[in-house]
C-alpha cells in the first residue's frame, strides 16, 4: 500500500488532536492564572515569550535558510531568496 | 527588552529619532513646535540594534544588521519599524556528489566555469548578494480585550523581491490570563536568478564565455524564463496561558501553503553510471506546491533568580518532511545589571520524498528530484552563550556567540563504488557572533 493511502488518516488524526488539545486547554485553563497584583515576575522583560525579538528574527533567518522547517513560533513564510 | 526612558549621553537616539520622524513626515514644522513637546516626542522612540556575523567553515559567510525603532502612542498604539541589511558571500553546495576525479561546472550565469577537486563536495563559490528588508507593524487595542495588528514587509536583493502583508487579532479572557490569537500572512515573491530559470532536469550546459553565438544558444536552450514567482499564505492559531505567578505557556498551530517556483535554480543532481561516475549534471525539479503544518509549544518559568525558556516544534509537510526542534535558554543573573544565557537547540528532519543524493542512469527518471541536503535527512544542534548587561546610562548591551553544526545523513541510498571514499553527507560547521545594543 502506498504512503499516500495513509495521508488523509494521518492529517485527520492530527487535526483531531489539535481540536481536543484546544478544547481541553480552554476549558481547563479558567482555573489557572494570577490576579493582576501577582504579575510582578510575569511583567519582567525576560518573562516575555519573545524576550529578545532581534535574536529571534536573526535565528529565524539562519534556520530558514539552512533547514527545511520554518515558523511555528511566528510566521515562517517567504521573505528572502535564501531558501 | 528593557527600553529605557533615559536619554543617551551620545545623542544617537535623538539623531535617529529625527531621521525616523523626517522619513515618516511627522516632524513638527519649525516655529510651531514647542521645545518641550519636541523633546517629549524625541525621547519616545526606542531603538534596538543588532549586528550578526555568520560564518561556515569553507562555505558561506553572512553579515546582518538590524535596527528596530518602536514608538508607543497614546491609547497603547504601537508602531514598529525595522530595517534589515544583510550581505552574503562564499560557497554553497551545488547538489552534485563528490567524485574520484576533478569536476568542472558551469557558473549559473553561463559566463564561466569552476572546478572541484577529487573527493570534495562541489561548492559553487559565486554566491554574493546584498539584501535590504523593511518591516512596518502597527498594533493597537480594538475593543476591550481585543488587540489588532497589521504589518507590511518588503525585501529586495539582487535577484529576489519579496512583498508581504500580515494581520493578527488577539482576544484576552480569564482576567487576561488566557489569550487566543489568529494571524494571517501572505507573501508574493519574485525570483530573477542570474542566468534565468533552468528547465527541470535539463543538462548543465557548457559555459559560453566569449562565444556569444555558439554555446550561448545552447545555454539559452536550457532556460525556461528569466523569472518566476512564489506565493506563501500562512494561518496561525495561538493560545497563551498564564499558569501561575512563575510560569506561562504558549501553543501555536500553523498552516502554510506555498505555491509557485519552489526549485533552486542553482542546484543540480549528478547522473551516475553503474560504477558511480558522473555522466551528467541535471538541474533539480521540485513540486510547485508545498503544504506545511506545525505545532509549537513554549513555556517560560521563573525560578528564584533564573528564567528558563523551553520550546518544542513539530513540523510536517506534504513533501513527507517531518521535523522536531527543541530550543532552550536559561537566563542566569550574575548581578542586578548583568546576566549569562546559555542556549541549546536540537533539530532533526526526515528527507523529502523526492530527495535523491544522486540519480542513477540505470533507474527511470523520477518526476521530481533534488539533491539539496537541506531537504535531506539531517540532524543539527546549536550551542551558544549570551552575555548581557545594563550600562550606567540605562542602555542594554549584549554579546552572543554560538556554534551550529549540521549533520546530513544517508536516508537509505546505496552509494556506487566510485563514491566509496567520498563524503556524500558532509557536515557543516558554523559560528554565529552577535552584538546587540538597545537605547
Amino acid at each position: 500500500m502506498s504512503r499516500s493511502y495513509f495521508k488523509p488518516y494521518r492529517v485527520s488524526r492530527r487535526c483531531y488532536s489539535v481540536i481536543l488539545l484546544t478544547v481541553s486547554l480552554a476549558s481547563g485553563c479558567s482555573s489557572l492564572g494570577v490576579q493582576p497584583w501577582e504579575r510582578d515576575l510575569l511583567a519582567k522583560d525576560e518573562m516575555a515569550l519573545t524576550s529578545s525579538p532581534l535574536d529571534a528574527a536573526l535565528d529565524d533567518h539562519i534556520y530558514f535558510s539552512k533547514e527545511a522547517s520554518s515558523g511555528g513560533k511566528s510566521f515562517g513564510g517567504g521573505g528572502c531568496g535564501c531558501n | 527588552m528593557q527600553l529605557t526612558k533615559k536619554k543617551s549621553p551620545v545623542n544617537i537616539k535623538a539623531a535617529l529619532t529625527l531621521a525616523t520622524t523626517a522619513l515618516l513626515g511627522t516632524l513638527p514644522a519649525a516655529g510651531h513646535a514647542q521645545e518641550s513637546s519636541k523633546v517629549a516626542e524625541l525621547s519616545s522612540w526606542d531603538f534596538d540594534t543588532a549586528f550578526l556575523y555568520y560564518s561556515e567553515s569553507d562555505r558561506v559567510s553572512a553579515a546582518e544588521a538590524i535596527i528596530n525603532a518602536k514608538k508607543t502612542f497614546e491609547n497603547d498604539q504601537v508602531l514598529n519599524l525595522k530595517l534589515t541589511i544583510d550581505s552574503l558571500t562564499g560557497a554553497s553546495a551545488n547538489g552534485a556528489t563528490a567524485q574520484p576525479n576533478v569536476q568542472t561546472f558551469t557558473r549559473p550565469s553561463g559566463k564561466g566555469s569552476y572546478q572541484t577537486d577529487k573527493n570534495t563536495t562541489p561548492l559553487d563559490d559565486t554566491f554574493k548578494d546584498t539584501r535590504v528588508q523593511l518591516n512596518a507593524q502597527w498594533t493597537q487595542p480594538l475593543a476591550e480585550n481585543y488587540t489588532g495588528s497589521a504589518g507590511i514587509h518588503i525585501s529586495k536583493e539582487y535577484d529576489y523581491l519579496s512583498l508581504g502583508i500580515n494581520g493578527n487579532l488577539a482576544y484576552d479572557f480569564n482576567n487576561k490570563n488566557s489569550t487566543f490569537s489568529l494571524g494571517l500572512s501572505y507573501f508574493q515573491d519574485t525570483f530573477e536568478p542570474e542566468g534565468g530559470i533552468p528547465v527541470a532536469f535539463a543538462s548543465m550546459p557548457s559555459a559560453f564565455g566569449s562565444d556569444e553565438n555558439g554555446n550561448k544558444a545552447l545555454f539559452d536552450a536550457t532556460r525556461l524564463t528569466d523569472s518566476d514567482d512564489k506565493t506563501t499564505a500562512d494561518i496561525m492559531l495561538g493560545f497563551t496561558q498564564v499558569i501561575n505567578r512563575r510560569m506561562l505557556m504558549q501553543f501555536n498551530y500553523s498552516y502554510s501553503k506555498v505555491d509557485g517556483y519552489l526549485s533552486d535554480p542553482f542546484k543540480v543532481l549528478s547522473l551516475l553510471d553503474s560504477n558511480g561516475y558522473a555522466q551528467d549534471y541535471l538541474y533539480e525539479s521540485r513540486p510547485d506546491s508545498r503544504v506545511k503544518q506545525s505545532l509549537f509549544a513554549q513555556t517560560k518559568y521563573h525560578f528564584e533568580q533564573n528564567v528558563i525558556d523551553v520550546s518544542y516544534r513539530y513540523m510536517w509537510d506534504d513533501w513527507e518532511i517531518d521535523s522536531h526542534t527543541i530550543d532552550s535558554k536559561l537566563r542566569v543573573p550574575l548581578s542586578s545589571t548583568s546576566y549569562l544565557e546559555p542556549h541549546l537547540r536540537f533539530y532533526q528532519q526526515t528527507a523529502a520524498d523526492f530527495y535523491r543524493p544522486f540519480l542513477m542512469q540505470s533507474n527511470p527518471m523520477p518526476m521530481f528530484a533534488s539533491a539539496d541536503y537541506r531537504i535531506g535527512e539531517m540532524s543539527a544542534y546549536t550551542v551558544g552563550l549570551k552575555y548581557g548587561m545594563k550600562l550606567s546610562d540605562g542602555n542594554d548591551l549584549s554579546f552572543r556567540l554560538e556554534y551550529y553544526r549540521q549533520n546530513p545523513k544517508n536516508a537509505g541510498y546505496q552509494a556506487p563504488d566510485a563514491l566509496e571514499s567520498a563524503d556524500i553527507y558532509e557536515s557543516v560547521d558554523a559560528i554565529i557572533a552577535q552584538v546587540s545594543y538597545s537605547f
